[in-house]
C-alpha cells in the first residue's frame, strides 16, 4: 500500500499584476491506494490549485506545508519525476501538442514511466483495447495529441492514459465537466476499471455531484476558500446534491458560492 | 519577359468575385495602407530606410551585372542580409573554381556539362538581384540535367555539390523536366564554400518534378542560390528547401506559371544555431489563369544571434483569374537571443480568384506543452525534442523520398543534440 500525504499546504499564485495571492490556506489530506476521495467545492475554492500543485505546475508556488508519497518529498521532485513516482493528473484542459501523434506520445510516456520500452505486441493490443473500451476511434492513434479533439474526446484520452499508465495515485481535475451523460458513463467506467484493481488511490475533483453517481467515493471533502470546510463519507455528497454549497457561505467570502445550485 | 504586355491586357467587364476586392485587387482604405494586411501595398518592416519598390513584378531583371547598383544593404531585398558576411559575393570577382558537381542515381536521364554558349542557358531564369547577376556573368560551364520527354526517371536523381575551398565562386545548373516526364532531383550541398549559384528549372507541359535543395554545409560556408522554375501547362512542381548548415545561406526560389492548370508546392525547413543566418525569399508568380500554389516554410532557432528570414512574395497578376494560393510560415524560437523575421507579401491584381491567403506565426516554445508532456513522465529534454521534431516533421514528411526523410530526421536530431535541447 502507498500513501499520499498532504500536510498544512499553503499555495499562492502570482497574478498578472505581479501580486502574490494565496489560494490554499492550509490543506491536509491523506489518501491510500485503494481509496477513493472526492473533493468538492464551489468555483474558486482552490480545488484545481491543489491538483496542479500535486502535479508540480510551475505557476503554483508552495509557501509552506508538505506533500509526501510514502515519505518521499514530492515537492522536491520535478514534474516528470512526480509522474514517474506514480502520480497522474487528468487535466481539466488538456493542451494540444502539434506534430506529436498520440501513438508516439503514448509510447514515449510509457517508456519514460516504466524505464523501458513496452513490448510492442502487448502494447499495441493494450492501446487498442483501452481505446475501444473508451469508445475512442482507432484513427485517433495517428492524430496529433489532442489536436482538433472535442472537449469530451480530450477527457476520454486523459482516462485512456490513466488506464495505460497505471499510476499509484490518479488526480482527476474536473474530468466530468463538459461531458454529456453518455461520455460521463464511459469515462467513469474507465476510472472504475482501474480503481477496482485496488492498486490506485483516486482523488476526484469536481464541482458537481453527478459524477459521484458513477464513481462512488469512500471519502468526501468540501473545499471552501482554500481550506477543507467539511469531511465525511459518501452521504456528504448526497447532502450537497440536495442543499448545494450555500450553507458554507458563511465561511466563504467568495461570491462564487452562488453558483452552487447547478 | 512578357509582363509588360500582360499588365496592359484589356480589362474585362466588371465582375467581382470576392468581398472587398475589385478587379484591381484588394480595396485598401487609406487608413490601413502599409499595415500587415495583405494587399496591393508593400509591407514595410525593419528600421533602416528601404528603397521602395512599387510591385514585386516590377523588380529589375537582367543578365548584366552592370545593370544592378552596388549593394548598400538598404535595398528591399537585401535589408535583412548581413552583407559583410557575404565574403565578397556581392563586390568581388567570382573567380574561384567552386564546388564539384556529381550527378548520380537515375540511368534513363541525360547529364551534360556545357559552355556558356549553350542554347539552353537562360531558358528558365533571369537574375533579379545583383549577386545572381554576378554569378551569371562569372560561370564558365554549366551542368545540365534533362529528363527526356515522357520519361519517368528510374531512380531519384542525386546532384552532389561538394565545396572544397572558400574562394568566391559562381555555379550554374539547369534541370529540365521535358513534357510528361516525372522525376525527383535532390541537390545536396556539403563542404566549405563561398558560392553564388543559379539553378534554372524547366517544368514542361504535363511534367511532374520535385526538386529538393539540401544545405548541409560546413559551419563557415556562405551560399546564395537563386532557383527559378518556369512551369508549363498542367504541370506539377514541388520545391523543397532544407537549410541546416552554413554561416550564411540565402535561398531565393521562385515559381513562374506560364501555362494554365498547374500546381506548385513549395516547402522549406530551416534550423538556425547560434550565429547562423538562414534566409529564404521566395516568389510565386501567378501570371496565367487557373493555377494553384501552396507554400509552407517552417523554422526552428536556437542560440545567441541565430537569425532566420522568410519573405514570401505571391503575385497574382491581372490575367491570373481562378488562382488559388496560400502561404504559411511558422517559426519556433527555442532559446533567447534568436531573431526571426517573417514577411508574407500578397499582391493581387485581380479579384476573380478562387482564394488567396497567408499566415505567419513566430512563437516561443510553449511551457504548457512542456508541462503536459512532463506530467506524463517524459523528461524535459525529451519533451522539447518531441515537440520540435513534431513541428519540423510536417515539412520532412512532404519530401516523399524515404532515404532523404530518414537522413533529415537524423540531421534535425543532431541539431537538437548540438543545441543541448
Amino acid at each position: 500500500m502507498s500513501t499520499l500525504e498532504i500536510k498544512d499546504l499553503h499555495v499562492s499564485i502570482e497574478t498578472e499584476q505581479g501580486v502574490r495571492k494565496q489560494i490554499l490556506k492550509g490543506v491536509s489530506l491523506t489518501i491510500n491506494t485503494g481509496e477513493s476521495h472526492a473533493i468538492m467545492g464551489p468555483n474558486g475554492s482552490g480545488k484545481s490549485t491543489l491538483a496542479s500543485t500535486i502535479a508540480g505546475h510551475p505557476r503554483y508556488l508552495v509557501d509552506s506545508g508538505s506533500i509526501t508519497l510514502d515519505g518521499e518529498d514530492v515537492l522536491d521532485m520535478s514534474v516528470d519525476e512526480r509522474a514517474r513516482a506514480g502520480l497522474f493528473l487528468a487535466m481539466q484542459y488538456p493542451v494540444e501538442v502539434p506534430g506529436v501523434t498520440m501513438t508516439n506520445f503514448l509510447r514515449t510516456a510509457k517508456t519514460a514511466l516504466d524505464g523501458k520500452a513496452p513490448s510492442l505486441r502487448h502494447w499495441t493490443k493494450d492501446v487498442k483495447e483501452a481505446m475501444s473500451q473508451l469508445r475512442i476511434d482507432a484513427d485517433f492513434a495517428q492524430r496529433n495529441v489532442n489536436e482538433g479533439f472535442s472537449g469530451g474526446e480530450k477527457k476520454r484520452v486523459e482516462i485512456l492514459q490513466l488506464e495505460l499508465f497505471k499510476p499509484r495515485f490518479a488526480i482527476l481535475d474536473e474530468t466530468d465537466s463538459g461531458l454529456d451523460v453518455d461520455a460521463l458513463k464511459v469515462v467513469s467506467e474507465g476510472v472504475n476499471r482501474e480503481h477496482s484493481k485496488g492498486e490506485m488511490g483516486t482523488l476526484l475533483i469536481t464541482h458537481y455531484t453527478r459524477i459521484l453517481r458513477y464513481i462512488k467515493p469512500d471519502f468526501v471533502h468540501v473545499f471552501v476558500d482554500g481550506r477543507i470546510a467539511e469531511q465525511g463519507g459518501p452521504e456528504l455528497a448526497d447532502r450537497l446534491e440536495a442543499e448545494g454549497y450555500d450553507r458554507f457561505g458563511a465561511q466563504s467570502p467568495a461570491p462564487a458560492v452562488t453558483t452552487a445550485g447547478a | 519577359m512578357a509582363e509588360a504586355t500582360q499588365l496592359d491586357a484589356p480589362a474585362s467587364e466588371e465582375k467581382i468575385a470576392i468581398d472587398g476586392f475589385t478587379e484591381e485587387g484588394e480595396n485598401l482604405s487609406p487608413f490601413n495602407e502599409g499595415t500587415d494586411q495583405h494587399g496591393a501595398k508593400k509591407h514595410s518592416h525593419g528600421d533602416a530606410p528601404v528603397i521602395p519598390e512599387a510591385s514585386r513584378g516590377e523588380r529589375l531583371k537582367s543578365y548584366r551585372l552592370a545593370d544592378f547598383a552596388p549593394l548598400n544593404g538598404r535595398e528591399e531585398d537585401w535589408r535583412f542580409t548581413p552583407l559583410k558576411r557575404l565574403r565578397g559575393l556581392h563586390d568581388q570577382p567570382l573567380t574561384g573554381s567552386g564546388p564539384t558537381v556529381e550527378v548520380s542515381g537515375a540511368t534513363n536521364i541525360q547529364v551534360e556539362t556545357v559552355g556558356r554558349d549553350d542554347s539552353r542557358i537562360g531558358s528558365a531564369s533571369i537574375p533579379d538581384d545583383r549577386v545572381s547577376a554576378a554569378a551569371w556573368e562569372a560561370f564558365t560551364e554549366a551542368t545540365v540535367v534533362t529528363i527526356p520527354v515522357e520519361t519517368i526517371a528510374d531512380r531519384d536523381i542525386q546532384i552532389t555539390i561538394n565545396g572544397v575551398d572558400e574562394a568566391p565562386a559562381a555555379q550554374h545548373l539547369i534541370i529540365t523536366a521535358e513534357r510528361f516526364s516525372k522525376a525527383v532531383v535532390v541537390l545536396d550541398h556539403h563542404g566549405k564554400t563561398t558560392l553564388a549559384q543559379n539553378v534554372e528549372i524547366v517544368v514542361g507541359d504535363g511534367a511532374e518534378l520535385t526538386v529538393v535543395s539540401v544545405q548541409e554545409w560546413d559551419d563557415d560556408a556562405v551560399h546564395t542560390s537563386t532557383q527559378q522554375a518556369k512551369i508549363g501547362r498542367n504541370a506539377k512542381f514541388k520545391h523543397v528547401v532544407i537549410s541546416l548548415g552554413g554561416d550564411l545561406v540565402r535561398m531565393t526560389p521562385s515559381s513562374l506559371f506560364t501555362g494554365p492548370g498547374s500546381e506548385v508546392e513549395m516547402y522549406g525547413l530551416y534550423f538556425a544555431d547560434a550565429g547562423q543566418h538562414l534566409e529564404q525569399r521566395l516568389l510565386v508568380d501567378h501570371a496565367v489563369p487557373n493555377c494553384k500554389s501552396r507554400v509552407t516554410y517552417k523554422g526552428a532557432l536556437q542560440g545567441q544571434d541565430a537569425h532566420t528570414v522568410w519573405v514570401g512574395d505571391v503575385l497574382i497578376r491581372k490575367e491570373a483569374e481562378g488562382t488559388d494560393t496560400y502561404e504559411t510560415n511558422r517559426n519556433l524560437l527555442l532559446t533567447d537571443g534568436t531573431r526571426s523575421d517573417s514577411v508574407p507579401n500578397l499582391e493581387i491584381e485581380t479579384g476573380l480568384i478562387e482564394g488567396a491567403g497567408h499566415a505567419s506565426a513566430t512563437g516561443r516554445f510553449d511551457d504548457e506543452h512542456l508541462f503536459y508532456l512532463m506530467a506524463r513522465g517524459i523528461d524535459e529534454k525529451t519533451a522539447r525534442r518531441l515537440v520540435v521534431r513534431g513541428f519540423l516533421n510536417e515539412v520532412i514528411q512532404q519530401i516523399k523520398v524515404p532515404a532523404l526523410e530518414e537522413r533529415l530526421t537524423d540531421a534535425v536530431e543532431r541539431e537538437l543534440a548540438a543545441g543541448n535541447i
